[in-house]
């Protein structure tokens, strides 16, 4: 991989939860524009990867951001930089869907300024890209679970990183929103935008550019999904309990029953 | 839940209603029903509305207007609907300053002497901020918000017992001050409102200045943080705040129940807007309601002045009753 290509690299990556080590020496180099799923058992680590790598959580070693190191990054600058959708993300019931998605504005704000053409044109975007600008004046509270999930997948879009890490995006979508998600993000990544994403679905973590396996806190393996290394290592990380198969040139993931 | 009105109208429709009840406030008095526009020409009912009963019902929209900002506050600051001003110990510190106060230097909770009124206003307001001082420094900081609700209730429940303690070893002191636990607004002059007043200019400053804190908040800490808020300064100048105004209403009023936390409830059952326009039609609803609530309180049992608090208590308790069944309700 050339070096002008790495937009996100860590070194040494290490993060201590409650006594607990839970990232145990990370290195890695994500290409910029590419999209680089995290795939692992309950407890790998993967969430707390994504959280230091978003520069939310404590850690020891490096973090880079485009040979910047993260820290040094101004927390606004940085906010610019880096868009994040947490697993499990709340908003308050009683805000308009409009209002949440200019939350995503708030790096570009600036402190009590209105919102600018800029800011409403963005929002407008990602409210359509996500098919939610149709209940922009509805309350969160009124939509359900998956549309809720819509709604704060436009957050993160609206404030047009050029990095979006998101956590268990999928959650509460239904199949075909699942797909309509996919889309999103390879749009995402022909506007050059980097995407790293934990995803449970397997099936669906085979179709980004690579997959980071990770169990016990450390990466297992890191590869492209054509290669054969890269599939078996996800059937090795979840104990040969499931196959991943071709079907009509897709990857198709079945539960292996003894 | 349908939009309604836009968050202008309802802050004009509130502010209409906060002068129909200064109007209404200063026209019921120890015999109940006195319309001072009857007797404009008396000097004593001019004495009497000027200097009593105007700074009364100014007292109770201002009082109300800081419960109702520092419930908003808190609902948003901890992310909980239940949040109320109280929470941080605030009211139980204002309680153990009064109390202190009355047993070192003696007097009555309806002293209206500029000293004993000052005196108790500021053991009331030290009572305060050392007790919220108390929880946050058992919180180590404002930055955990399970660990800021656990002290308050600690801070809440060991001030409460001091205060019983001094309560049982000076029975006059106990007397003295239940019309305080109460909650009344019928120790309110000119010099408390101008407290509140002041209060209210600098605590609501402070909030809508950082509204866009407690809307980052609503999606959470992490993606808060994501978004570039400065979430730790941001939440020391809100509790400041919050405290500021809680001190200020319990000061001079006492612990008048339920308004800080049912304003900010009603507000958001009517309009949807993001905080900027929570926080300020929580303090207008506020506002109204205690004001509201104060007039029916004199009038009601005229010439017996029924506490406020007492009034506010059972009207939010039923509000909050009703919203309970409405919630439950929608999730059915």
């Amino acid at each position: 991989m050339n070096q002008s290509q790495i937009a996100l690299q860590t070194r040494s990556l290490r993060v201590t939860l409650g006594g607990r080590e839970v990232l145990r020496g990370i290195d890695l180099d994500l290409a910029a524009g590419r999209w680089t799923c995290v795939v692992g058992p309950n407890g790998a680590g993967k969430s707390t990867l994504l959280k230091a790598l978003a520069g939310l959580l404590p850690y020891l070693g490096e973090v880079q951001w485009q040979g910047r190191p993260l820290t040094h990054l101004p927390r606004r600058e940085r906010a610019r930089q880096l868009s994040w959708l947490g697993q499990g993300e709340s908003a308050s019931l009683d805000l308009r869907v409009h209002d949440v998605v200019m939350l995503g504005r708030l790096p570009h704000q600036d402190w009590l300024a209105v919102p600018s053409a800029q800011d409403l044109a963005m929002v407008e975007a990602a409210l359509k890209a996500t098919q939610a600008w149709d209940w922009r004046e509805r309350s969160l509270g009124e939509l359900s679970g998956g549309e809720r999930q819509r709604v704060l997948l436009a957050r993160a879009m609206a404030g047009n990183a050029p990095l979006m890490l998101m956590d268990e995006p999928l959650a509460n979508l239904d199949p075909p929103h699942q797909v309509d998600w996919l889309e999103q993000v390879q749009c995402l990544k022909a506007q050059g935008t980097t995407v790293v994403s934990v995803l449970h679905e397997i099936g669906m973590a085979l179709y980004a550019d690579d997959v980071l396996v990770m169990d016990k806190g450390q990466v297992l393996h890191h590869g492209s999904c054509d290669q054969v290394a890269t599939r078996e290592a996800i059937e090795t990380v979840f104990a040969q309990r499931i196959r991943i198969l071709s079907l009509d040139g897709q990857w198709v993931v079945l539960p292996r029953s003894d | 839940m349908k939009p309604g009105l836009p968050a202008t109208l309802w802050a004009l429709a509130l502010l209409a209603l906060a002068a129909m009840g200064v109007l209404l406030g200063t026209a019921v008095g120890s015999q109940g029903w006195e319309a001072w526009w009857a007797a404009a020409q008396d000097p004593v009912m001019a004495q009497i509305v000027r200097d009593i009963r105007l700074p009364r019902s100014l007292g109770a929209w201002l009082g109300g207007a800081l419960l109702g900002l520092s419930g908003a506050v808190a609902q948003g600051l901890f992310r909980n609907p239940l949040a109320d001003p109280y929470l941080l110990g605030s009211a139980s510190g204002a309680s153990l300053g009064v109390g202190l106060y009355l047993s070192l230097f003696g007097g009555s909770v309806l002293a209206s002497g500029w000293w004993p009124r000052l005196g108790m206003t500021g053991a009331a307001f030290v009572g305060a901020v050392v007790a919220v001082a108390l929880t946050l420094l058992l919180a180590r900081g404002v930055q955990q918000t399970l660990r800021l609700l656990l002290a308050g209730v600690v801070v809440g429940v060991v001030l409460g017992a001091l205060t019983s303690l001094i309560g049982l070893f000076q029975p006059p002191v106990l007397q003295a001050m239940q019309g305080f636990m109460l909650g009344s607004t019928a120790f309110v002059g000119w010099t408390a409102c101008g407290l509140m007043a002041l209060a209210l200019a600098f605590a609501l400053a402070m909030a809508w200045t950082l509204a866009r804190v407690l809307d980052a908040l609503t999606l959470g800490e992490a993606t808060a943080q994501s978004l570039g808020m400065p979430l730790r300064a941001a939440r020391l100048w809100l509790v400041a705040a919050l405290s500021l105004a809680t001190a200020a209403a319990v000061a001079q009023m006492g612990l008048i129940a339920f308004v800080g936390l049912a304003a900010p409830h009603a507000v958001r059952s009517l309009v949807r807007c993001t905080h900027a326009g929570v926080l300020w039609l929580s303090a207008l609803m506020g506002g109204a309601l205690l004001l509201l609530a104060d007039v029916l309180a004199r009038g009601l049992l005229a010439p017996q002045d029924l506490p406020v608090g007492v009034l506010t208590a059972v009207l939010g308790g039923v509000y909050l009753l009703w919203r309970m069944n409405a919630v439950r309700r929608v999730a059915a």
